[in-house]
């Protein structure tokens, strides 16, 4: 494509423009990524610098040291994130595909008015209606064991609407080819759909990950016992005098970071498929 | 009836795991919301029925709700809401228009406060603004001579709502801004060029006139994921001021005001009114949503 010089200086310009904002909106993420490495004496100076001069890993050492004289150590509550995060998942992307691929392909009776209550579903926030949240959890049985974090969880309205979306591009003729060579429909399930709708599950497995990584209200309201919190939890009750305060703010910033890259990474790694997947979204 | 009901088991088989949870977790909560909402009820002595009186308490004499909660919770949804809303908006047509992997970076660099919910927005946003003279922007300004002594940005009343607002907003560019973001880049480029060739100039007609109308249907996603995610905030307040409730109840919305009543008064008949009160209002800004952008066949 030929461009003249003043079009070529204009699109030059534009992308600066926007990395000068990009870059605006990043500030505060590099920011926490300088003052999570910076030592006591650089954090607290007069004035303020923005990045790291002499960076270490003491405030790593202190996030860890800082338990380990109480009786539930961040290790522990490391690993329950882990386990918990890891579960839902799993069983988020598990659930959501099995309920999204009848109410895309099979006519069943009912289908309108389920996928019409996962649209009505998609409106409310259910941190709004916590207290009957925590009747239901109490009332299962499920408070202080890994169910009663990963349970709630697997409803996500959003996950079942995106797949759904997504598998109604694939092309009937398919299945029904392999129906005719003698596939039921679990093999149609797992050797058919999943397979073609890999991009939906990863933007499915991201956002509920994101959503159980971060969650602390499973450990606030559904846990009373520490050994079963979970790391945001921890890191909530780190943090509950922060406000113009200066003790523990490194260890609190490198707590910060755990929390932030495992959800950077796995978004950068499938951006493409979130891109691809988000494209199906639209509400009709 | 049953014999289709009967044939298409292996369907319901398909569903049940996801309704299961969907109806334990997601609509018995809402239902039981409704039911409690109507009784006196204190976890310990089983729900009294005592009719509408909660509602007429909430909207006569909770004065801290009707002097703080909501207001409040209006003004941090009028701006975040709509405000956020736009705003992905425009940065989702604004990244659209760059080539290349600038592009995905750029997008990447929108996307990664919104990240950070919950508790490790707080903490990279404490020490900004912090308000003695070593918070980051108390010291900018300072040194810029804005300012002539360090302000309280997060716990003196005057500021806090502006605070939370703009920490919101900065994470506000979520699912919906990606939604946004894809349906602008999958819009028929042919399109465009028919619209070339019936007099469209430039590129803010382009938006208007073929960009807008055919990507409707993300637009109303992105719209109901910025409703959800407007109303649902409730803490970032007390996770800001570092105390809850709030100084002078300044930064109290109607989420803290039902985490007040049901799990530090326990007086959860009345905080259950409260949630109703705040899915209709979460109802109503959706249908609104839905006039907007909805599709005109249903």
């Amino acid at each position: 494509m030929n461009l003249s010089r003043s079009a070529l200086a204009a699109r030059i310009g534009y992308a600066f423009v926007m990395f000068l904002a990009a870059a605006f909106m990043i500030l505060p993420v590099v920011y926490i990524f300088n003052h999570a490495f910076k030592p006591y004496h650089e954090l607290f100076v007069y004035p303020p610098t923005f990045f790291v001069r002499e960076p270490t890993v003491q405030n790593f050492v202190e996030l860890f040291w800082v338990t380990s004289n109480s009786i539930v150590p961040v290790s522990r509550y490391l690993f329950n994130s882990l386990v918990v995060s890891a579960l839902s998942v799993a069983g988020v992307t598990l659930v959501s595909a099995l309920c999204a691929y009848p109410l895309s392909k099979h006519a069943f009776p009912g289908r309108t008015a389920l996928f019409s209550m996962i649209i009505l579903m998609l409106m409310f926030a259910p941190e709004v209606v916590q207290i009957p949240r925590y009747l239901v959890i109490s009332g299962l049985g499920i408070m202080n064991t890994y169910w009663g974090h990963v349970l709630p969880m697997l409803a996500l309205p959003v996950g079942v609407f995106l797949l759904k979306q997504f598998i109604d591009q694939i092309p009937d003729a398919l299945m029904e080819a392999s129906r005719i060579d003698g596939a039921n429909e679990w093999v149609v399930f797992t050797r058919i759909v999943m397979p073609m709708c890999m991009p939906a599950v990863a933007t499915v497995a991201i956002l509920s990950f994101q959503n159980s990584w971060n969650n602390v209200e499973t450990s606030s309201l559904f846990m009373q016992d520490d050994e079963m919190k979970t790391f945001p939890f921890f890191l909530s009750t780190l943090t509950n005098n922060l406000a113009n305060n200066v003790a523990r703010q490194g260890a609190a910033a490198a707590a910060a970071l755990i929390m932030l890259v495992p959800n950077l990474v796995f978004f950068v790694i499938l951006q493409s498929k979130v891109i691809s997947t988000m494209a199906h979204s639209g509400i009709k | 009836m049953w014999s289709r009901v009967w044939s298409h088991r292996l369907s319901y088989l398909f569903i049940a795991p996801f309704l299961l949870c969907f109806v334990l977790f997601i609509v018995i909560p809402i239902l039981a919301a409704f039911g409690l909402s109507f009784t006196y009820y204190n976890g310990i002595e089983p729900p009294r029925f005592i009719g509408w009186s909660n509602y007429q308490y909430l909207i006569s004499q909770d004065l801290i709700f009707l002097k703080y909660a909501l207001p409040n919770t209006f003004r941090f949804a009028v701006v975040v809401g709509p405000g956020g809303y736009a705003a992905s908006f425009l940065l989702a047509w604004l990244i659209s228009r760059l080539r290349g992997s600038l592009r995905k970076w750029v997008a990447l660099a929108m996307y990664t406060p919104s990240l950070t919910s919950g508790v490790a927005m707080t903490i990279i946003w404490l020490p900004l603004l912090s308000g003695d003279r070593i918070g980051y922007l108390n010291s900018f300004l300072l040194k810029l001579g804005f300012l002539d002594v360090p302000k309280l940005w997060v716990t003196s009343p005057d500021h806090l709502m502006t605070s939370m607002i703009v920490v919101t907003l900065w994470s506000s560019m979520g699912v919906g801004f990606l939604a946004m973001l894809a349906g602008i880049l999958n819009v028929d480029r042919t399109l465009y060029e028919a619209g070339r060739i019936d007099g469209i100039r430039h590129s803010l007609q382009e938006l208007w006139y073929i960009t807008i109308p055919s990507m409707k249907p993300q637009m109303l996603f992105g719209a109901v994921m910025a409703i959800v995610s407007t109303f649902k905030t409730g803490t970032i307040g007390s996770e800001l001021s570092g105390v809850n409730p709030t100084p002078e109840y300044a930064g109290h919305l109607i989420v803290s005001h039902i985490h007040d009543y049901g799990f530090i008064r326990f007086e959860l008949g009345y905080a259950a009114a409260v949630s109703v009160f705040l899915l209709l209002f979460m109802y109503f800004a959706n249908k609104l949503s839905w006039g907007l952008f909805g599709s005109k066949e249903e």
